[in-house]
């Protein structure tokens, strides 16, 4: 039960005088509220394990602060930190019974017998290992066992956070989806600050309050699913966030207009003060942009094709050398495969190096 | 029934069944018509029925004594090696370090004594330990211990599980270390999340992973103590008097020594018997825990 701060903090394997370029943590500074759900998503070797190795202590960063409701932790081994972690893969002690293994992380801090038989019992209930709390751990099939290292996770009350790296892995689809709203009721249920290492963005869109992207070693954006799909800070989140991701476009921005290929598109606020020789791109949601029979004023793509996803339906498109997906109405077909586009200004944002720019109402 | 029938193809097995025969068949059915038979010289031979294995197996008999005291010196010995050798293989194992240069260092120097002929171990130690020229022995000697391997017993023991350890505990460690290195760094850091103590990582990680090579290593290490016959007797020969005589020694003896081929033959079949049923059983427990390692993965 904690606050979790982050100050200042990085982490290079190779040395804390190795180039900042190839630091696997940059510079990050952040905090972790008590009681939380929060993701930490981003594609793989983007440093989130390297994070969550961190905040445990299993690594021991070469720069910055961990503290734990104020106080500093970073010099404090795993042991004395107070913190529980869930692997990828299953870990499981073969020699011990399911309740065995439940009970072996209070039963080295030496909490007394009585309340360690509460605690597995409580957690053997929530998991759904009340039957198998007797048998050993060994015989059991990779879910089971998956569900014991999650069990071992959260049998501790006291933890100032439980971390879990990717926890879902080695479970099949239908399994995971429940185990995934069992956490998130586990959450709920136990009042502890959970931070889940994904790379899947439903599973860190459905568990979390807070999700936060990595890119990169980097921390780009963080904050509720609705905010990084409507309003995303790098165009990598719009671009990793969203089935398809965010249509990035290269255009000349001036005031309230954005040119694009030659054709000029309305913006709802207007930039004027945009960074001299920044890269500028617009981004756009395709379900924001629809397909339309061409006409003249309106931007005329190449369909490549259709992506039919049963509810909805995306029209791959090309806008001279870049690409972009735009929700194509029910009824519309193309007789020559041009299409016009129509865009929501109210959804377009602008992009300078990559980073969100506020323009002016 | 289409099949071709082509002998042929006994004439291929041929060479094994022949080179099976002479190597092994051929020797052991000497063996066994020995062990019935008694000689007095001139290679004239008598039936004497199952008579050499009665008087094998009957202690008050001068045969059946020596064997079953060779036997036992042999079982405590083997059984002092192993309580020996498996902990501290275990403990070099453990102390090993997991990566860098020193690595290869450590497994160069643990790999020395493995290297070394039988003979040539029973003559570092016979010198080693010579109280008047040998360096253990003098060493020892000098600061007051009365240490000579000639004539005391214990000494003569001492010695003797001394080099055992010392040529083969590398073994136990190289297999060990062998077992510690496949187990995957998540374990350990789970343990260390779970505040799991270096004592509670070890019974409940390290041992545990290691049960399947540990198995082996106690095999092994019986097997061979349990047939050793080159290094006590460069050593101490079976001395003083008959202390460190193990079963191998008393064979060579019976049959090199006094020509006894009938008592030889019928000690080495029990001999053999015993190591056959003793591997047996450990082949048997090992076949069983991998098939209960099977069970587990197909449960999975």
């Amino acid at each position: 039960m904690a606050r979790i701060d982050l100050v200042d903090l990085a982490h290079s394997y190779g040395g804390n005088d190795a180039p900042q370029d190839s630091f696997a943590l940059k510079p990050v500074t952040m905090t972790w509220r008590q009681g939380g759900a929060y993701a930490l998503l981003g594609p793989s070797g983007c440093g989130k394990t390297t994070l969550l190795n961190v905040i445990s202590g299993i690594i021991t960063p070469s720069r910055g602060k961990i503290l734990f409701d104020g106080e500093d932790i970073t010099p404090l081994s795993t042991q004395k930190r107070n913190i529980a972690q869930v692997f990828q893969f299953p870990v499981i002690y073969d020699t011990m019974t399911v309740g065995q293994n439940l009970a072996f992380p209070l039963k080295n801090r030496g909490v007394p017998k009585a309340e360690i038989d509460k605690r597995v019992a409580e957690i053997g209930r929530l998991l759904d290992l009340e039957p198998y709390l007797n048998r050993k751990a060994t015989r059991l099939t990779a879910d089971a066992k998956q569900k014991i290292s999650l069990g071992r996770g959260l049998v501790r009350s006291d933890v100032a956070a439980v971390l879990f790296d990717e926890p879902l892995t080695v479970i099949d689809p239908e399994l995971k989806w429940q185990l995934r709203s069992k956490l998130k009721a586990l959450h709920r249920e136990l009042d502890l600050t959970m931070i889940y290492v994904t790379h899947d963005q439903t599973e860190a869109l459905t568990f979390a309050d807070t999700v936060v992207v990595m890119h990169d070693g980097r921390v780009v954006q963080s904050g509720t699913p609705a905010e990084l799909f409507d309003r995303p800070a790098h165009t990598f989140v719009g671009y990793f966030i969203g089935s398809p991701g965010m249509n990035i476009i290269p255009a000349e921005v001036r005031g309230r207009e954005a040119k694009i290929d030659g054709h000029v598109v309305g913006l709802n606020r207007s930039y004027d003060s945009l960074p001299a020789g920044a890269k500028i791109e617009i981004g756009v949601r395709p379900e924001f942009v629809e397909t339309v029979a061409p006409a003249p004023g309106l931007l005329s793509a190449k369909i490549e094709r259709i992506d039919d996803l049963g509810r909805i339906r995306f029209a791959r498109t090309r806008l001279g050398d870049a690409k972009l997906a735009a929700r194509a109405p029910a009824g519309f077909t193309s007789s020559d495969g041009t299409a016009g586009l129509k865009f929501d200004p109210s959804h377009i944002h602008v992009y300078a190096d990559s980073l969100l720019v506020e323009g002016a109402a | 029934m289409d099949k071709t029938i082509n002998q042929k193809a006994w004439f291929l097995v041929l060479p094994v069944f022949l080179v099976v025969a002479f190597s092994a068949v051929l020797p052991l059915m000497t063996v066994v018509n020995y062990s019935m038979q008694d000689t007095f010289g001139n290679n004239q031979f008598f039936w004497n029925g199952v008579g050499w294995f009665k008087e094998l197996l009957d202690p008050s008999t001068d045969l059946g004594g020596r064997f079953l005291a060779s036997l036992g010196r042999n079982l405590f010995f083997s059984l002092v090696i192993l309580a020996i050798e498996v902990p501290l293989g275990i403990v070099i194992a453990l102390s090993m370090p997991r990566q860098g240069w020193t690595v290869a260092a450590c497994l160069v120097i643990l790999a020395l004594p493995l290297l070394i002929p039988w003979n040539v171990v029973g003559t570092i130690w016979q010198i080693f330990g010579r109280p008047d020229i040998g360096l253990m022995g003098y060493v020892l000697n000098h600061i007051g211990i009365d240490y000579n391997y000639v004539s005391n017993d214990i000494d003569a023991w001492v010695t003797v599980i001394v080099m055992d350890v010392w040529h083969w505990t590398s073994l136990v460690a190289l297999l060990c270390y062998a077992g510690l290195k496949s187990i995957p760094e998540a374990y350990y850091q789970a343990a260390q999340i779970d505040g799991a103590s270096r004592w509670a990582v070890f019974k409940a990680i390290q041992l545990p992973k290691m049960n399947r090579v540990l198995l082996i290593a106690v095999l092994l290490r019986f097997m061979d103590s349990f047939m050793i016959y080159t290094e006590p007797f460069v050593v101490t020969g079976g001395g003083p008097g008959n202390s460190t005589t193990f079963v191998s020694i008393e064979l060579v003896k019976i049959a090199l020594g006094q020509f006894d081929l009938g008592k030889a033959a019928a000690l080495s079949l029990v001999y053999n018997l015993i190591i056959l049923i003793v591997c047996w059983i450990f082949y048997t427990v090992m076949t069983n825990a991998g098939t209960e390692r099977k069970h587990q993965e197909g449960a999975v």
